[in-house]
C-alpha cells in the first residue's frame, strides 16, 4: 500500500540491516494490523473471522475512518479538527428534526416536509457550513485551529441538544403521506452484499487518495504542512485552500452523523461524541505527522483498522472498557514514539544521500 | 604518533613558531556509509584567526561540529594544550571554553535579543529570579561593542536576517570563550558590518582568543585569516600561512578548477523596457517607510543589480513586487499593461517570480520531496482537466534537473539530501518552470560553495540572454559588479544611487548605500571587504 510504495525506487542495492529497519517503520501501520487480526484470530478462532463479524467490524470502522480521512486533509496542512465529534451529532439532530417535524415556516403558518434527499443535502450542506466557519475564524482572524476547532466543538455540541431540548428524535422512518420515508435505508441496505457506510467509506478513501497524490489541490495542502512560508511564495493560496480543508472535515462529518442516525433509526444529540479524538488516533496510527506535510490517507485507512479491530476484539474477548482504554491510548502514544523514530533515521539517511550525492 | 602530525604536510607551517592550542589528531568519520572525515588532524593556533576551507560536503562542517561537541569522531583524539579531552556534547566544550557560531542559525524567534543571549546561561539572582537588569546591560555592551543599535528587548524573529546573525555572533561573545567557532558567520552581513565583526575578531585575538573561521568568501578569509586549511572530500589538503598564499591558488586546490571560469559572464542585447515601477511604498509599522517611494525600470535582457546595507529594505522591495506584502503599494507595469493583481499567485501568472533570500524558510518545502519541490510553483501546466499527469511532472522535473544540473540519483528523494548548492538550484528551477518574464533573485549565492555559485551566476546569465529581466540582489559587492549590466543601490529604502557597468566601482556603491547612515564616513574610504584588485 502506500506505505511502503517509496522503498521499491530506491531499489535493493544494499539492503543493509538500516534499510530493513527503514521499511519495517515505514511499514508499521500495516504490520500493526495485521499483528492485530492475527491476535484475535487465533484467540477468538473461529468467530472473528467469519462474515458477520468482519462485516460488523467494517462498519465500526467505516464511521471512524469516514472522520479520519477528512481529518487527514485538515492535519496535513498542519491544523487540527476538534468539533467533527459535534458536528457528527448535529447533523443527526438536524436531519432528525427534518424528519419528525420539517421546516416551519412562520411566515406563512406552514410546515414543510422536504423529501428524505433532500434532508440529506441540507444536513450536509450545514455541516460543511460550519466546517467553512472553523476555516474562516482559522484564516480570517488567525486563530489556532485547535481553539477555533475547540470553540466550534461546545458550539455545535450545544446546538444539537438546542434542537430538541435535550431529547432524542426517536424512529426516524418518515410518513409515506409527507414523502420522507426511507432514511433507514442508508444505515441498513447494501449494495453487493456490503453495507452503504462501507461503500462510503470505499468511496472516500478512493476520491482522497487521488485528491492527495494527483491534484494540485493535495499538493498544495502537503506543501503547507510542510513549510507554510514557501508554499505562500510559491503562489499557493493558503487562506483558500486551508477553508477548503476544514469544509472537507465538516462534509466528511456529515456522512458520519447521517449513517448512525440512520442505522439507529434515532438521533441522540451526544451522538459522536469524542469521535474527534478516534479519528485523529487513527491518522496518527497512520504514520502523519500532527506537524504536518507527511502522511497518507492509505495509512489513515490502516490506522483506523487498526484502532477498530482493536477496539471490536477487545469487547469479544470480554476485557473490561477500562482496560480498553488503557491499551487503546498505549498504542497510539507508541505509534507516534515509532514515528519519531522514524523521522530521526530518515533524516540521517538524507544527510546520507547529500554526503553519496555530492 | 608524533607531536606535529599536520607539519610533515604543510612545509609552510612546520616553520611557524606560533603554540597550538587545540589538536585534533588523524580524526575520522564515518556515517553509516559515507567516510566524512577521513584521516584529518588540524591544529588551531592560539591567539590566531585559523580558517577552514572547503566545497561543500568538503567535511568542514562535521569538523567543526565534532569540535563543539556536537557529534563525536568515530576515530581520532582531541589534544587542549597537550592534555586529551573528551567532548561528548556541547556543554563539555562550553565548559573548556570551546564556543560556536552556528551556520544555520539558531536563536529562537519567539524570544527577545537579551533572552536569546542568555538562553541556558542565565544571569540570576540567588540561582532563582533572573536578573534582568544585568542582562539588559550586558546586551547593550555587547551590541555597541558590535558598533549596531538593536534594542535588546526586540523579538529576535523581528529582526532580518543580517540583524540576527550579528545577534548570534553576541552572544557567542557573550561566553567568555577560548576558542571560538564561526561557520559563515558574515553570509548574511553587508559590507560595514563585516568590517565590524572583523575589528571585533582582531580584539578577540590581541586578549588570546583563537578563532576558527569558516566561509565561502575567499577574498574575505585572507583578509582575516593567519593560517588557512582546505579540505577536500573528507580529507586534508593543505595548510598554509594566510600571507603566502592567493585567492586563485585556493580555489584551485579546493576545486581543482580554472578561477578564471568564475565570476564568467556572456555579453547580451538588452531590450526593451519589460518591468516598470512607479513610487512604490511599503509603511514601516512604527511610521516611515521600509520601501520610500521607489521607482525604476528593468529591460528585458537586463540583470539588474540591487545593492544595500542590511535593512536597506533590498528584500522588502522584492516581496512587494512579487505580492507577498499586501500592505504596499505603488504602480506596476509588465510589458507597458498595469499589474492590479495583488497576491503571490496572481502576480506568478503575470510572470513576476521570486527566489526567496532564505532557501531554508522560505523557498523550500522540507517534507516534500526534489521533484515535488521544482514543481510546486507550476503545477496548473501539468493538469489534464483536474489532476496532474505523471509523464508531463517527469517530463518538466527532468528537463529542469538537466539544464541546470542539478546533482540528484532519484529526483523522489526528499530535498533535504540534498546539498545547499543543488538545494538552491531546485528553487531556480520551481521559479524557471513557472515561465516568468521578470525573475527576482534575493541572495541567491547564500550559503553555497564556490562550484554552485558559478553554476548560478552562469545561470542566471544564460537567462538574461534568453530575454528575461533578471534583478540580482547580494550583499557581496564582487558578485553584484561582476553580474550587474545596471546597479541600483538602496538605503534606507530609498534608490539611492543608480550606476551602469562601465561607472560601477566598490566605492561608488558602499558611499551610495551608506547615504542617510552615521557610518557613511568610515565605510566611504574603506571600499568594502576587499583588498585585492577587480577581476
Amino acid at each position: 500500500m502506500a506505505t511502503t510504495s517509496a522503498i521499491p525506487t530506491r531499489k535493493a542495492h544494499r539492503f543493509t540491516r538500516a534499510n530493513t529497519l527503514q521499511f519495517l517503520l515505514r511499514g508499521r501501520a500495516f504490520i500493526a494490523l495485521i499483528l492485530v487480526v492475527g491476535y484475535f484470530t487465533i484467540t477468538l478462532w473461529p468467530q472473528f473471522l467469519s462474515t458477520q463479524n468482519i462485516e460488523i467490524v467494517s462498519k465500526h470502522v467505516a464511521q471512524n475512518a469516514v472522520l479520519a480521512i477528512g481529518m487527514t486533509f485538515v492535519i496535513l496542512t498542519g491544523g487540527i479538527d476538534l468539533s467533527v465529534g459535534s458536528i457528527v451529532g448535529l447533523t443527526a439532530m438536524i436531519a432528525g428534526m427534518l424528519i419528525n417535524k420539517g421546516i416551519i415556516v412562520p411566515a406563512l403558518g406552514v410546515v414543510v416536509y422536504p423529501s428524505t434527499w433532500m434532508i440529506m443535502v441540507i444536513s450536509i450542506v450545514i455541516a460543511t457550513l460550519f466546517g467553512m466557519i472553523n476555516g474562516f475564524i482559522i484564516t480570517r482572524f488567525n486563530v489556532a485551529p485547535f481553539i477555533a476547532t475547540l470553540g466550534m466543538m461546545y458550539v455545535a455540541r450545544g446546538l444539537a441538544g438546542l434542537l430538541n431540548n435535550g431529547y432524542t428524535f426517536a424512529n426516524l422512518v418518515g410518513r409515506p403521506e409527507l414523502g420522507n420515508t426511507g432514511f433507514e435505508k442508508l444505515g441498513a441496505g447494501d449494495f453487493l452484499g456490503l453495507n452503504y457506510s462501507i461503500w462510503i467509506m470505499i468511496v472516500f478513501a478512493v476520491v482522497a487518495w487521488f485528491v492527495t497524490t494527483r491534484t494540485p489541490f493535495g499538493r498544495h495542502v502537503y506543501a503547507i504542512g510542510g513549510n507554510e512560508r514557501s508554499a505562500e511564495l510559491s503562489g499557493v493560496r493558503i487562506k483558500r485552500t486551508k477553508l477548503l480543508v476544514y469544509m472537507i472535515s465538516g462534509f466528511c462529518a456529515a456522512f458520519v452523523g447521517l449513517i448512525i442516525a440512520s442505522q439507529l433509526v434515532a438521533a441522540h444529540p451526544a451522538t459522536g461524541n469524542t469521535f474527534e479524538l478516534n479519528a485523529i488516533a487513527a491518522v496518527v496510527l497512520g504514520g502523519t505527522s500532527l506537524a504536518g506535510g507527511r502522511g497518507s490517507i492509505g495509512g489513515t485507512i490502516i490506522g483506523a483498522f487498526v484502532i477498530g479491530v482493536l477496539g471490536d476484539g477487545l469487547v469479544m474477548s470480554n476485557v473490561s472498557s477500562f482496560w480498553q482504554m488503557v491499551i487503546k491510548g498505549a498504542v497510539i502514544v507508541l505509534a507516534v514514539i515509532i514515528d519519531q523514530v522514524q523521522a530521526r533515521m530518515q533524516a540521517r539517511i538524507a544527510l546520507q544521500q547529500q554526503q553519496e550525492v555530492r | 604518533m608524533t607531536e606535529q602530525p599536520a607539519a610533515t604536510q604543510s612545509p609552510n607551517v612546520s616553520s611557524s613558531p606560533d603554540p597550538v592550542v587545540l589538536r585534533a589528531e588523524n580524526i575520522t568519520k564515518v556515517f553509516p556509509g559515507t567516510l566524512a572525515l577521513d584521516n584529518v588532524s588540524f591544529n588551531v593556533y592560539s591567539g590566531k584567526v585559523n580558517v577552514l576551507v572547503g566545497e561543500n560536503g568538503a567535511g568542514k562542517s562535521t569538523l567543526m561540529k565534532i569540535l563543539a561537541g556536537v557529534e563525536q569522531p568515530s576515530s581520532g583524539h582531541i589534544f587542549l594544550e597537550d592534555k586529551e579531552i573528551q567532548l561528548r556534547n556541547i556543554s563539555e566544550a562550553t565548559a573548556h571554553g570551546i564556543g560556536i557560531i552556528f551556520q544555520e542559525m539558531s536563536l529562537c524567534p519567539n524570544l527577545s535579543v537579551v533572552e536569546n543571549i542568555f538562553l541556558a546561561r542565565e544571569v540570576t539572582q540567588r540561582g532563582v529570579m533572573i536578573d534582568r537588569k544585568t542582562q539588559k546591560e550586558h546586551t547593550r555592551e555587547l551590541i555597541h561593542r558590535l558598533e549596531q543599535t538593536i534594542d535588546p528587548d526586540t523579538l529576535v524573529g523581528d529582526l532580518r536576517i543580517g540583524q540576527q546573525q550579528i545577534i548570534e555572533i553576541a552572544r557567542a561573545l557573550a561566553q567568555d570563550v577560548r576558542i571560538l567557532i564561526m561557520d559563515e558567520p558574515t553570509s548574511a552581513l553587508s559590507a560595514t558590518e563585516v568590517e565590524v565583526l572583523f575589528r571585533v575578531i582582531n580584539e578577540l585575538k590581541s586578549h588570546g582568543v583563537s578563532i576558527i573561521y569558516i566561509s565561502h568568501k575567499l577574498d574575505e578569509l585572507l583578509q582575516i585569516g593567519d593560517y588557512v586549511t582546505i579540505l577536500r572530500d573528507g580529507r586534508l589538503v593543505e595548510t598554509a600561512a594566510a600571507k603566502d598564499i592567493t585567492v586563485p591558488w585556493i580555489i584551485e586546490k579546493m576545486v581543482g578548477k580554472n578561477p578564471a571560469a568564475l565570476f564568467s559572464r556572456t555579453e547580451h542585447a538588452i531590450g526593451d523596457v519589460l518591468l516598470k515601477v512607479e513610487n512604490l511604498t511599503l509603511p514601516r509599522p512604527g511610521g516611515g517607510y521600509v520601501v520610500d517611494h521607489v521607482s525604476f525600470e528593468l529591460h528585458a535582457g537586463e540583470i539588474l543589480g540591487l545593492y544595500g546595507l542590511m535593512g536597506a529594505g533590498r528584500s522588502d522591495l522584492v516581496d512587494c513586487l512579487v505580492g507577498a506584502r499586501p500592505e504596499g503599494k505603488g504602480k506596476i507595469w509588465l510589458h507597458d499593461q498595469p499589474i492590479l493583481a495583488s497576491t503571490v499567485s496572481e502576480r506568478i501568472n503575470k510572470g513576476i517570480v521570486l527566489v526567496p533570500e532564505d532557501r531554508q524558510r522560505e523557498g523550500l518545502v522540507q517534507t516534500m520531496s526534489v521533484s515535488d519541490n521544482i514543481l510546486l510553483a507550476s503545477l496548473r501546466s501539468y493538469l489534464n482537466g483536474f489532476y496532474l499527469v505523471g509523464r508531463k511532472e517527469k517530463k518538466a522535473v527532468e528537463g529542469m534537473v538537466k539544464s541546470l544540473s542539478i546533482r540528484v540519483a532519484n529526483t523522489n528523494q526528499p530535498i533535504t539530501s540534498l546539498s545547499g548548492g543543488n538545494q538552491q538550484k531546485c528553487v531556480v528551477a520551481k521559479a524557471l518552470l513557472t515561465s516568468p518574464k521578470v525573475l527576482m533573485l534575493d541572495e541567491p549565492t547564500r550559503g553555497i560553495d564556490v562550484g554552485a555559485k558559478s553554476e548560478i551566476f552562469e545561470i542566471t546569465s544564460r537567462l538574461a540572454e534568453q530575454g528575461y529581466g533578471v534583478i540580482f540582489i547580494s550583499t557581496e559587492l564582487k558578485e553584484v559588479l561582476a553580474m550587474s549590466d545596471r546597479i541600483l543601490v538602496m538605503s534606507k529604502g530609498a534608490i539611492t544611487g543608480e550606476f551602469s557597468r562601465e561607472e560601477a566601482t566598490e566605492e561608488r556603491l558602499v558611499a551610495a548605500s551608506a547615504v542617510g547612515h552615521g557610518l557613511a564616513d568610515t565605510a566611504g574610504h574603506n571600499g568594502g571587504t576587499t583588498t585585492y584588485g577587480h577581476n
